[in-house]
């Protein structure tokens, strides 16, 4: 009989990525049984003693699983999927889990919630809560099939505290049938803080008129210490690089204070920072969407409002 | 080369905020009046995706699939003007209200009924659900490898090279035909059909199935995801605008407020 949560451990850069331990806290609280990860990849054993809170580990690690390949890794977590047999199996909504969600549902002959917000278990069933439409909706939906499987916004849950590591379950891999091969990999230059983990973020939208203009934003984030993100509508004229993009198809930040300087404020930017703690915006159309969601605005010009704002939080900073 | 894109009419989400609405006990969005049904986004990148690998290698044909309301067969019109072959829209009662394993089961048997096709591609989400799951479950019903979020295409022979769009790199994956492409916004905008090309898409053939043509046991399609509610979340904030005679007033006093609030 299923039971108990599996979760797929991340890896970003040689450790265990945040939205890990996201994940395992949440399948803690579902108290649905058993807690347990499965991690994949090329020398990824050496991790699986950093993933806490887990009672098992299931380590599959092949050199043909060195880069994610959605045959490669749908395989491995079917695999793994088929020795644990769990109830619920749960994913970030990253690019690994947006691309492999999917595919294992279908091995497994279940189905995925995709980008949930909140999970919870009700007459031992699955229940997600999912943004639609744009952020505009809120989805609720049950699982017919086991095991449930759901993909986990980042910075949705609360990481899980301590624990200890789980023990280590090797499973085994045919490497055969991997049909895609990743020829090559452009890495997005960024400088300073990583728009994921920056305590504060400030980004800017369409109605900054033009890549020069980022130039002001850029002063304040490095002011503020903080990172710099941006509305699609700039990525998609190139005004900034993609990886900046904040959003529902971008990257899903949660910082302390996100300032956003004329974006309008669409539901679909607003899923990527809507986890803000406090969001300050500026933009000339006091109807703007932005101010909706906003803590603190300035209605006005960003042409005089920015450079003043800088000059102005040079000043309250030097007074200490 | 045979490309098939699949799209999808969607209510149209570019509304403001305040005029979205939802039926809560029929767990349906509720447009507002006199907006017409468009094109899911990402879908009509898609058809710009077909049409550039056409306009490399002339001999391409690209069918459109569309699954869904009679109405759904605006959407196909359109990327037949942009430049696509043919159409197919796929409409029978047992097709309403399906979750996305049901809409690719159908799809997919269009796309296996429709003669030899090299290459699928979808858009990576549809922009009312917002799941990006049916292009990858196509491509598992088909045994073909899918490669999600494309940003370019190319095709030589019957190898793909496909660019993917990550959240900090750009990653190049090649495959063998036949394959299953979701593409992403990064690929450009779809390309704006002129008055005769308008024209000349009112006499190209759109053909009409049913679950019954395709085969289907409409049994399999029963949902796997049941939606159990549907509803507009409260947004409560309060938004504490700055006064001040000029700019510089208003900047300071923010910058004071934040400083307040221990936010610098
Ligand atoms: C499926 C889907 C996914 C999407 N994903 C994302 C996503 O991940 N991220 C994202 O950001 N968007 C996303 N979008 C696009 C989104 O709907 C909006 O189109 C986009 O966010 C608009 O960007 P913007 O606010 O910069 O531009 P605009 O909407 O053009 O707004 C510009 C703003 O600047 C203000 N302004 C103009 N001039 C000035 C000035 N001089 N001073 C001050 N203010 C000024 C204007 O009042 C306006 O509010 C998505 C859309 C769809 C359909
Ligand atoms: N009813 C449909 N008709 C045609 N294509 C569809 C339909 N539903 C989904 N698709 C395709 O699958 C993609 C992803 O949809 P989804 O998984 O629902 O987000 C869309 O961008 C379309 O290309």
């Amino acid at each position: 009989m299923a039971n108990g949560v599996l979760i797929l451990a991340e890896i970003v850069d040689g450790a265990i990525a945040p939205v890990t331990a996201e994940l395992v806290g949440a399948a803690q609280r579902l108290s649905a049984g058993p807690v347990s990860a499965m991690i994949i990849g090329s020398g990824v054993e050496a991790v699986a003693s950093k993933i806490l809170g887990v009672e098992k580990v299931y380590v599959v690690d092949h050199a043909a699983l060195a880069e994610y390949t959605n045959d490669g890794f749908t395989k491995a977590a079917e695999a793994v999927a088929k020795q644990a047999d769990p109830a619920v199996i749960l994913l970030g909504q990253t690019s690994e889990g947006r691309d492999l969600g999917p595919a294992l549902a279908y091995r497994l002959g279940t189905a995925v919630a995709m980008d949930t917000i909140a999970l919870e278990m009700k007459d031992g069933k699955l229940h997600t809560t999912r943004p639609a439409y744009g952020g505009n909706a809120r989805a609720v939906n049950s699982f017919t099939q086991m095991p449930a499987i759901a993909t986990v916004r980042p910075k949705s849950q609360d990481a899980a505290e301590g624990g200890g590591a789980g023990e280590v379950v090797k499973v085994a891999f045919d490497a055969s049938g991997i049909r895609t091969k990743v020829t090559d990999r452009k890495v997005a230059s960024s400088e300073g803080v990583r728009l994921e983990d920056a305590n504060v973020v400030v980004s800017g939208g369409r109605g900054l008129g033009g890549p020069e203009n980022f130039a002001g934003v850029e002063e304040l984030a490095h002011l503020l210490g903080g990172a710099v993100g941006a509305s699609r509508a700039v990525a998609d004229l190139g005004w900034r690089p993609v990886s900046e993009q904040v959003g529902l198809t971008g990257k899903v930040v949660s910082p302390t204070l996100y300032i956003a300087i004329a974006i309008s404020g669409a539901s679909q930017h607003m899923a990527g920072c809507s986890g803000s703690k406090n969001i300050v915006a500026i933009n000339k159309d006091a109807d703007a969407n932005i101010f909706k969601a906003a803590r603190f605005g300035i209605v006005g010009d960003f042409k005089t409002v920015l450079p003043a704002l800088v000059d102005a939080v040079k000043k309250v900073k030097a007074e200490g | 080369m045979h490309i098939v894109v699949c799209v999808k009419q969607v209510p149209d989400w570019d509304i403001p905020p305040s005029s979205f609405k939802v039926d809560e006990a029929a767990k349906k969005v509720v447009p507002p009046p006199g907006v017409a049904a468009v094109t899911s986004q990402f879908d009509g990148i898609a058809v710009e995706g077909a049409m550039r690998i056409k306009d490399a290698a002339k001999d391409t044909k690209v069918t459109i699939l569309s699954m869904g309301a009679p109405t759904a067969r605006e959407v196909i019109k359109q990327a037949l003007a942009m430049g696509s072959d043919e159409g197919v829209l796929l409409v029978d009662d047992a097709f309403n209200n399906l979750d996305s394993a049901g809409a690719a089961m159908v799809l997919a048997a269009a796309i296996k009924k429709l003669d030899a096709v090299d290459l699928v591609l979808t858009g990576r989400q549809a922009v009312d659900w917002d799941t990006g799951v049916t292009g990858t479950l196509i491509a598992e019903i088909l045994n073909a490898p899918v490669i999600t979020f494309a940003k370019s295409i190319s095709v030589v022979g019957t190898t793909i090279t496909v660019e993917r769009v990550l959240p900090d790199s750009f990653e190049t994956v090649e495959a063998s035909l036949p394959a299953v492409v979701t593409v992403s916004n990064e690929l450009g905008e779809p390309r704006y059909p002129k008055l005769p090309q308008i024209m000349a898409a009112g006499k190209k053939q759109v053909t009409t199935w049913t679950a019954a043509d395709l085969g289907v046991d409409t049994a399999a399609l029963a949902q796997k995801l049941t939606l159990e509610a549907l509803f507009v979340p409260l947004v409560d904030t309060k938004v504490e605008l700055m006064e001040g005679e000029t700019p510089e007033e208003q900047a300071m006093a923010l910058a004071r407020r934040l400083k307040e609030a221990k936010l610098i």
